[in-house]
């Protein structure tokens, strides 16, 4: 009993502080959505009504957010696989034996990761120009007629997923590398004796026991690419068009710079439910998925 | 222990007698030059300029007033005021205008001036004026057989088709499609306002929205402006000096900006010129920034006499020297500097035909939500009619809450 007390007493602190600054301004957003509190009830608490879901119903009907909801998603499911693509491929050829001056590549490669998200997309801004970038000039080197990468709505989000792949690749590469180096060198050994190719060592040795480091690793950018919105905001503004408005853009738009926090907050709390249910399909697909391969 | 308290001690001390006073922008810089001459004349009054970026502005004022930590006295946005003044947040200045010999009002632009009323109380003093008109390229112009710059549109129209080449990339004139200012300027010259019954409703499906909406497309389905934001175009100085556009609607700010930023030689080739209307000179937009005092300060008194102060033509003229900003009083522009200055007389001009903008708080949103419908529209994803709908529809949704308010008021009245 005391030793329960004391475990209390000890945990108390941290759920003093969890309870403080997460626990009560989440249920406080969810709260606020059930309102509709805007820059008339900040004025004046009399004007502040009690909407039940009324700020979810209105969400559903507004156009705006549907579209902000599938630039997301569209973020999401070409941004990811590209960027797990992309790390796993440079801890592969970081890990190699073959690989040269691997302390050099690790730091360049991880270098977007640290670098000030605001910084990079001027920089890239400037690359993707349609009359000044180099992007173009490359494209015209090779005989390819100039695209508007980021005027143009069609490709202004391929344009910032791009971006975004590059700026966070360096981030999931460290971890993979070190979930590679962790794999114990006999069992590469045990497969070169029974003859596999380097491709199947990859796909019988490297990725299985890769495989719940992918997972965490696919589960942090799902949830990070969820939350797009610098890359948007600085580098064009939501538009052209509203093409790369994020639901997390829109929140912004609605909750800071027109102050309407209720719509703001039920805003949040879909985005939430989303991310959420996208998390769990993909812990429950991971966890059938063994069993099967296995058998 | 005791050094920090000591410090707090100093700290709110040094703080508790100085004037609070917000500036956004480049403003705040300018100010602090001006503001020696004052403290001399009132030598109790101590004024801490406070330097925010425009771009967290916003943010900043609403989060001051949610949580009482408002300054003495701020630069506003005249768009802005409204806003602010739904909030509770200003102190009516009608009674100290009243008594005041350095503020005149009828010295100053009638429709700035009206700017910062609401509901019949006066909020704020004008402190520089903002339009937007015509910077044009007169060598360019002349070359393609026109002596002067456009009076209407119909003219104007001529002009751009003279001077656009898109198959050279050469347009007649840079519109970026982010930004509200250029299709709200033409709108405004049309006399049907912009909001209807009290300002509850939107009013673009009117006749004259429509035309100015019918203009703006056209301009670009004619491929006379070219389809970019202002994210796109990361010079329009060297571009305009390079003739890539023949015309520039912009603000005065611009006048510093080219004269800057263009070589010598190219400078005799630029002017500007007053916004072509439908038939004859039009309307404009009446921007610009006001000078406020916050409800909650106690030195509501010494606020009011730094307005009164920045209020003078000859600190308004110094105060344009510094920042190019224009002054909203008529004799501030009897100086040589401003009256001999061929560039900005067109805005001298342009200033007496401004017309204010809805004055309800939700009116920046309106105006950012109509810009991306026209945008919408100059895409081809809608036609003129489906826009003006669309804007009508969607500001009803912005003002619902306004609507819910005002019925209420008057049914309790």
């Amino acid at each position: 009993m005391s030793a329960r007390r004391a475990a209390w007493l000890f945990l108390t602190p941290a759920l003093l502080v969890l309870g403080v600054f997460f626990l009560i301004p989440v249920l406080g957003a969810l709260v606020l959505s059930f309102t509709d509190y805007d820059l008339y009830a900040l004025a004046d608490l009399h004007n502040l009504r009690f909407v039940a879901l009324g700020n979810y119903w209105a969400l559903l009907h507004r156009p705006a957010f549907w579209a902000a909801l599938g630039h997301t998603f569209y973020f999401v499911a070409v941004g990811v696989p590209l960027s797990l693509a992309a790390s796993l491929g440079a801890a592969l050829l970081l890990h190699s034996r073959l690989a040269r001056c691997k302390a050099f590549f690790r730091t360049a490669l991880f270098a977007p990761v640290v670098t000030t998200a605001v910084a990079m997309a001027v920089v890239w801004r400037y690359l993707f120009n349609t009359k000044y970038g180099w992007a173009n000039h490359l494209l015209g080197v090779l005989g390819i007629h100039p695209v508007d990468w980021l005027g143009d709505p069609h490709w202004a989000m391929p344009t910032i997923i791009l971006f975004a792949v590059w700026k966070n690749f360096g981030y999931n590469m460290i971890i993979l590398l070190a979930g590679l180096q962790a794999i114990p060198v006999e069992l590469y050994e045990a497969a070169r004796i029974d003859g596999a190719s380097a491709w199947r060592q990859f796909r019988h040795v490297s990725l299985p026991l890769l495989g719940p480091t992918l997972l965490m690793v696919a589960i942090l950018t799902v949830s990070g690419y969820f939350q797009l919105f610098a890359e948007p905001y600085v580098m064009t503004e939501g538009g052209p068009l509203q093409s790369t408005t994020s639901v997390l853009y829109l929140m912004y738009e609605d909750g800071f710079q027109w102050w309407n926090l209720g719509i703001a907050s039920a805003e949040a709390v879909v985005l939430f439910l989303v991310m959420f249910a996208v998390t769990a399909a993909m812990l429950r697909l991971s966890s059938r998925e063994p069993a099967g391969g296995a058998a | 222990m005791i050094f920090v308290t000591l410090c707090l001690a100093g700290c709110t001390a040094r703080h508790a007698d100085a004037l609070v006073f917000w500036t956004f922008g480049p403003e705040g810089e300018a100010v602090a030059q001006l503001l020696p001459d004052f403290e001399r004349t009132h030598p109790d009054i101590h004024v801490e300029v406070q330097q925010l970026p425009l771009s967290a502005a916003h943010q900043k004022l609403l989060t001051a007033i949610a949580g009482n930590t408002t300054p003495d006295m701020a630069q506003l946005g005249n768009t802005w005021l409204p806003e602010l003044v739904a909030l509770h947040a200003l102190a009516p200045l009608q009674q100290r205008v009243a008594a005041s010999t350095a503020v005149a009002p009828p010295d100053y632009f009638a429709s700035i001036w009206a700017t910062n009323v609401s509901d019949g109380q006066l909020y704020g003093i004008p402190w520089y004026v903002d339009t937007r008109l015509l910077f044009y390229r007169s060598d360019l112009l002349k070359q393609a057989g026109f002596d002067a710059p456009p009076r209407d549109w119909v003219q104007w129209r001529r002009m751009l088709a003279a001077l656009s080449h898109p198959g050279r990339k050469v347009y007649g004139i840079l519109l970026p499609t982010n930004e509200y200012e250029q299709l709200l300027s033409l709108a405004l010259q049309q006399p049907d306002p912009l909001l209807r019954d009290g300002d509850r409703y939107g009013n673009f499906e009117s006749a004259g929205f429509k035309r100015a909406l019918t203009f703006y497309v056209d301009t670009f389905r004619l491929r006379q402006a070219p389809v970019v934001t202002n994210v796109e175009v990361s010079n329009p100085w060297e571009e305009f000096g390079r003739g890539t556009y023949a015309f520039y609607l912009s603000g005065p700010w611009n006048i510093g900006e080219f004269r800057k930023r263009l070589p010598a030689a190219e400078q005799a080739d630029w002017s500007t010129a007053p916004l072509p209307g439908p038939d004859g000179p039009g309307a404009g937009l009446a921007g610009g920034a006001s000078l406020v005092v916050f409800r909650a300060s106690k030195r509501q008194r010494a606020a009011w006499a730094l307005i009164e102060y920045l209020s003078q033509p000859e600190v308004q003229q110094r105060f344009y020297r510094l920042t190019g900003d224009m002054p909203p009083r008529r004799s501030s522009w009897n100086s040589p500097l401003l009256r001999d200055d061929a560039q900005a007389r067109a805005f001298r001009d342009q200033l007496e035909r401004v017309k204010p903008t809805p004055a309800v708080p939700e009116w920046e949103r309106i105006a950012v939500m109509m810009q991306q419908v026209a945008a919408r529209a100059v895409a081809g994803e809608l036609t003129v009619d489906q826009a003006a709908a669309e804007m009508d529809r969607q500001a009803d949704r912005i003002l619902a809450k306004r609507r819910w308010l005002l019925d209420r008021a008057e049914t309790k009245r």
